[in-house]
């Protein structure tokens, strides 16, 4: 039998970053974890503490999150949910799953790499183009269309495509 | 309206006084928003200005808390930053002086990221366990902020005769207001403990590395600018909250 952190967790799974669709929060990692305080007989009258750390500081969709989060628990019966925010260990991309990662390249963004800790700069990696597949690709700005993206251009196809910086 | 400068408390004042810088350099960038010189350089600017005020929400959220623990008052992060007057914001100077050209905007950026950055390398190592983590957290994009405004200033420095005198212009106009941030108040030194000699240090190198770099000459030592950290502003930050703190002012507690 499931437990239900567990339970809970595999709710979480329908809980979307609403500006990358294809990735769940689960995906990202940001669920630090969850925890059951107050255990009842009926489980939705027990108190759910849902721990998150935000992906970026001022993130907009951060907020977003924590309401769908709610929502989702709130809709599967839950009556006392509380949202905890985590700022220690700050969240790395590290953290983001490997089909994550996957889920990313097929929606046309390229997924971090390697390690956040190895600081290489960021004009020195070797992005691979999502939409091609090349790896002449160039750095148009470390800064994209979120805090979480850097804008790339492939000289191959000679489309433009963002890049999920490391974080 | 609410009050937080009769607050004694070292540790308050001074994660009111990053998250003022934060907010006001934030506000400051962000109205680049639109105007950048060019589409990657205005969404560049306007991604810091996110980061800043992403910054001074985390550092307002642990003010409001500290404050609520100490008097029993119940702030939140946005009454600290839309229901103060001007004389208890603790921002440096140069934070809320008008953008000015380009190169100005960079210089700014350039002299503020690299104290931040240094700054919070020290503060990740402070005893204080919420400091060391939004100071953490902070540096992650902190490096960002850094190479670019560094990457700038060589390019405008090292640039056309027009960039680099921009680029002077910038200097001979705001050298004045750079040393307020490393001129510590009580309250830093009493935070920061022996780290502040290092983050004098550490910025005066990198200022000093980049501008060899980009053929830039720094000043030589002169009157400098202070009294932010006190609350004592430039006519400038008033205007800054006219225009931010507008509807907070003319709909109290409105909500969106």
């Amino acid at each position: 039998m499931l437990t239900q952190e567990t339970a809970i967790l595999q709710l979480l799974e329908s809980v979307k970053d609403p500006e990358i669709p294809v990735l769940s929060i689960i995906d990202l990692g940001i669920v630090r974890s969850v925890v059951i305080t107050n255990v009842n007989d009926d489980q939705f009258e027990s108190e759910v503490s849902v721990l998150v750390t935000p992906t970026y500081s001022a993130c907009p969709a951060v907020d977003m999150i924590n309401a769908e989060i709610k929502f989702v628990l709130t809709t599967a019966g839950y009556r006392h949910i509380k949202i905890e925010q985590v700022l220690f260990p700050a969240w790395t991309t590290d953290w983001m799953s490997e089909s994550g990662k996957e889920k990313l390249k097929t929606y046309g963004i390229a997924a971090p790499i390697g390690k956040s800790c190895d600081q290489t700069h960021i004009e020195d990696l070797k992005v691979v183009c999502p939409q091609c597949g090349s790896d002449q690709t160039i750095l148009i700005s470390a800064f994209g269309s979120t805090a979480c993206k850097a804008l790339f251009k492939c000289s191959n196809c000679l489309e433009p495509f963002d890049y999920f910086k490391c974080h | 309206m609410i009050t937080t400068k009769d607050i004694d408390n070292p540790l308050i004042k001074f994660v009111l006084h990053l998250g003022d810088n934060a907010l006001i350099m934030g506000h400051r960038n962000s109205e680049w928003c639109g105007h950048g010189p060019i589409l990657e350089q205005d969404i560049a600017l306007t991604n810091i200005a996110l980061d800043q005020v992403g910054q001074a929400r985390n550092f307002y959220q642990y003010a409001a808390e500290l404050i609520s623990e100490t008097n029993g008052e119940q702030l939140t992060e946005d009454s600290l930053a839309y229901l103060r007057d001007s004389w208890d914001f603790k921002n440096c100077l140069l934070a809320e002086l008008p953008n000015g050209d380009w190169a100005q905007t960079i210089l700014k950026q350039f002299i503020v990221s690299a104290y931040q950055y240094h700054l919070y390398q020290a503060l990740a190592n402070n005893q204080n366990e919420q400091l060391a983590a939004i100071a953490s957290k902070s540096l992650k994009e902190l490096n960002y902020h850094l190479r670019w405004s560094s990457d700038w200033v060589l390019r405008l420095g090292d640039g056309t005769t027009e960039s680099k005198k921009r680029m002077e212009d910038a200097i001979a106009i705001l050298w004045s207001y750079t040393n307020e941030w490393i001129d510590f108040a009580d309250y830093e030194m009493i935070i920061l403990g022996d780290s502040h000699h290092s983050i004098q240090q550490d910025w005066k190198a990198k200022i000093k590395s980049v501008f060899d770099e980009a053929g830039l000459m720094i000043p030589v030592d002169g009157w400098m600018q202070k009294g932010g950290k006190v609350g004592n502003h430039t006519e400038h930050l008033g205007y800054i909250l006219t225009d931010m703190q507008f509807l907070q002012r003319a709909y109290p507690n409105a909500e969106w």
